[in-house]
Parts: C-alpha cells; sequence; structure tokens
C-alpha cells in the first residue's frame, strides 16, 4: 500500500527508539513507548494485509484508468487526472475506488478509527 | 534560560501578596510555544506561555502580545477564558511570553467524551459550544490587533499549495480539494474574529460548570464563523465517539441554535470537510519533517499514519454529499 510513513521507515523509527536508554519515570519516555508499540501494531497489520490490498488496488486502478501499471504510476495518474479534472471525484467507480482504498488503509493504520465504523454504517 | 528563576523575580508584579514563585514546570505539548504552570506563594494558580528563545513564529501564528490582547478582548466579550495577569515587558527576563490564571479542569478530549465525571456537562456543551463561539464572533475587530483575512476559497488554496509542495500523492485528498472547490462557499458580508483552533483540547472543561476556558488563541483570524463551528465538528476530535458530530458530546443541532441559528447547517458541514483535509495535510507535514530528517522520532513518524483518518471520513463525507 502506498503510506506515509513506509513501513520500512516505521521499522527504523521503531528501531532508533530501541535503542534509546529508557529513563524510568520519564513521561515522555513513557508516552513514546506507547506510540512505538502502536507502531509495531501497524507494521504487523501491514505485513498480513498490506499485499492483498495492494493487489486489489491494482485491480481496481486498472479498470478505472484502463492502463497498466504497478501501484504506484496508477496511483500517480489518477492524482493526475483527479487534479486535471479528467475524472471527477463525483463519479461513482472513482468514489467505489476511493472509498475501498481509505477502507483498506485505515485498516492497516488504525482498525479501530470511528470513522470506519462510521463509513460502514452508511451501508 | 532559567525560567524558573525568571518567575520567581517576576512574582511581586504578577501579585501585590507575592514575594517569590515556586512548582515551575513545563507541560508538555506545544512544540511552537512553551507552557508552564507554577505557583505564587501567595497561593495564586499561573501559567506562562512564552516562545522558545530563538524560535520563530509559524507564518499564520500571532504575536504572544496580540495573543493576550485577543483573550482579554474575549473576556469582556463574555466568553470564558483564563485572565491574563501579564503581557510580558524585556526587563522581565522571559522573552516573548505572557502569564494568565490557571484553571482547574481538563483539556483532554478522550476524558470528556466517555468519562463518568463529565456526564453531567456534556449534555448541553454543545449548545454552550455555539453560545461561546457567537460571542466570540461577535467581538468588535476594529481596535483588534493586526489579523490576517482568510476565506474558503484562501483556505482551500493554501493547503493545496502545501499538498502540493510534498509531492504527496494521495488520490483522496486530491478529490476532496477538487469537491471543496466546487461547493466553496462566498465570503461572509462582514468577516469576523474566528478563534481558528476551537476544538477539544483546546477548551478547558470543567466537570461541574461545564465549558470555563477557552485556550489557545495563536491561530485568530478574520473570517467565516462557520469556520469555527465545522473546526469543533472534525471526526479526529470525537475521540471514537463519532455518532456525536460536536465534539464527540453533542448534536449539530444544538451547536447552531446555540450560535443564534443565524449559519446554515450545509455551510459548517462544508468548513468540517475543509477541517478534516487541512489535518490530513497538517498530518502528512509532520511526517514530512520525519522524512527530511528535522525530527527522526517515532511520534513523527507515526503522526503520518493519522492522515488516513481523514481519507476515510473525507470519502464518507463526499459520499453523503
Amino acid at each position: 500500500m502506498i503510506s506515509h510513513p513506509t513501513a520500512a521507515e516505521l521499522s527504523e523509527a521503531i528501531a532508533t527508539f530501541d535503542a534509546q536508554p529508557a529513563a524510568s519515570g520519564d513521561a515522555r519516555h513513557a508516552f513514546l513507548a506507547r506510540v512505538a508499540d502502536n507502531a509495531r501494531a501497524t507494521v504487523a497489520r501491514e505485513v498480513e494485509l498490506g499485499a492483498r490490498l495492494e493487489a486489489e488496488a491494482i485491480d481496481r486502478l486498472r479498470a478505472l484508468l484502463a492502463q497498466d501499471g504497478g501501484l504506484a504510476a496508477l496511483n500517480a495518474a489518477l492524482c493526475e487526472a483527479l487534479r486535471r479534472g479528467e475524472v471527477s471525484p463525483r463519479d461513482p467507480a472513482v468514489l467505489a475506488h476511493l472509498r475501498a482504498t481509505a477502507i483498506g488503509q485505515i485498516r492497516i493504520d488504525q482498525p479501530t478509527y470511528g470513522g470506519l465504523e462510521a463509513l460502514l454504517a452508511g451501508d | 534560560m532559567d525560567v524558573a528563576a525568571a518567575l520567581d523575580r517576576l512574582a511581586p508584579r504578577l501579585s501585590p501578596a507575592a514575594t517569590g514563585a515556586k512548582n515551575a514546570h513545563r507541560l508538555s505539548g506545544g512544540a511552537s510555544l512553551e507552557t508552564w504552570a507554577f505557583d505564587l506563594d501567595d497561593g495564586t494558580p499561573l501559567i506562562l506561555r512564552r516562545r522558545p528563545d530563538g524560535a520563530l513564529p509559524r507564518d499564520t501564528a500571532l504575536p504572544l502580545a496580540s495573543e493576550a490582547a485577543l483573550i482579554r478582548a474575549a473576556n469582556a466579550a463574555g466568553a470564558p477564558t483564563p485572565s491574563v495577569v501579564r503581557v510580558c515587558e524585556p526587563g522581565d527576563g522571559l522573552g516573548e511570553a505572557y502569564v494568565m490564571r490557571r484553571l482547574e479542569g481538563e483539556t483532554l478530549g478522550r476524558r470528556i467524551v466517555r468519562d463518568e465525571a463529565f456526564a453531567d456537562v456534556r449534555p448541553g456543551l454543545a449548545r454552550r459550544c455555539g453560545e461561546v463561539l457567537a460571542r466570540i464572533h461577535a467581538i468588535p475587530t476594529q481596535g483588534s490587533p493586526p489579523l490576517a483575512t482568510s476565506d474558503a476559497r484562501g483556505e482551500l488554496a493554501r493547503y493545496e499549495g502545501l499538498y502540493r509542495q510534498m509531492g504527496a500523492q494521495r488520490p483522496i485528498l486530491e478529490a476532496a480539494f477538487r469537491w471543496l472547490e466546487s461547493i466553496a462557499p462566498p465570503p461572509p458580508e462582514r468577516p469576523v474574529l474566528v478563534h481558528g483552533d476551537f476544538r477539544n483540547g483546546n477548551l478547558m472543561i470543567h466537570p461541574q460548570r461545564g465549558l470555563i476556558g477557552v485556550l489557545d488563541w495563536e491561530l485568530a483570524h478574520l473570517g467565516d464563523p462557520a469556520e469555527d463551528l465545522g473546526w469543533m465538528c472534525v471526526n479526529s476530535w470525537r475521540f471514537g465517539e463519532w455518532r456525536k458530530p460536536v465534539g464527540g458530546f453533542g448534536d449539530y443541532a444544538d451547536l447552531l441554535a446555540g450560535h443564534g441559528g443565524d449559519i446554515s447547517l450545509e455551510r459548517v458541514q462544508f468548513w468540517q470537510a475543509l477541517g478534516s483535509l487541512k489535518w490530513g495535510v497538517m498530518c502528512l507535514m509532520m511526517y514530512q519533517s520525519f522524512a527530511a530528517g528535522a525530527d527522526r522520532s517515532i511520534e513523527r513518524a507515526m503522526i503520518g499514519r493519522r492522515t488516513s483518518e481523514t481519507e476515510i471520513d473525507l470519502v464518507a463525507l463526499m459520499e453523503a454529499a
């Protein structure tokens, strides 16, 4: 999946944090330890779900744009088409792709986020 | 700089009964500004807000003296704010800073929307937010410190510029820019004073007395009153209570009625969607400071993954439109 940061960047930031000495009773360190735990869980979900979600996104984008390519190129083409107004954000097929993409990404990033439940409740 | 020592020296000028200051400690949060809590030895609880040495204000942020002037004006207009005790002068040795009374309450949204302690005040809070915003929006703007003016199209263009600078490719954000551009309301006939960051986190809530202080006036400007109402409704500040659009504790109708019924729900929801889009761009910008090496903390990296929360909210809003 396209993500900012990438799983590799997250893993690097986790390793950097783990290498730091823990000062006991340091509230900032305790906070960052919780953030690092969340990051580990995010990376684990990406390992589990990322490849399948990426393959599905590629299939949707190929159909939507009627062109071939990898995820980065197809995603860039959709961004460009939206920016130029060649495809409309109101187009149901576009919106369906954006919806599936948003659901996939939030399942990796924050599966308990209330917005996921809200979107699915609209079905 | 030794802030605690400077506060100790300043104490007699903060209260006639005080001879010194104690318990000075920096509160967490606030990268662009420092916030310190301290007590005078006569028992007065105070807060210091100061710009760190050498830090430049963000391009849209107000000088602290202007922020203090706005808090005083809001207080005079009947909006709940901490009272400003002193705007610091060069001789005070604290740099750009001001001192205000410390309020007792809670700013953490998660507790405000969930904890039993706030169950009694939650039902009235959305209406109260509307009432307080109406008072802020009625503050006379002539005589106020110099403030930028912005409107819906200007804000969209500004954030699209920031998004383009990063070179990020997020189709949902691309779609949201075009969608919001196509429905952006015209500027209000008369721009009003907009707080600019009115949301959970910047509202001091007391478990019995409710909203007792509007904090953090750094982003105040002139513009559309619906901007403040919409920002309050962004899902990211509902802390899981997504069925309650106003801050996770209330409904649109109460917020709008509290404001006086002069703003349409449609206009508020436009600004809510723009608020989600702005927060998504801000998350990416914070991640950028990690990617560029300016801040390699895990916190900066992970905030980038919050962009997708704004995207799922934007998809829901685009579908409903």
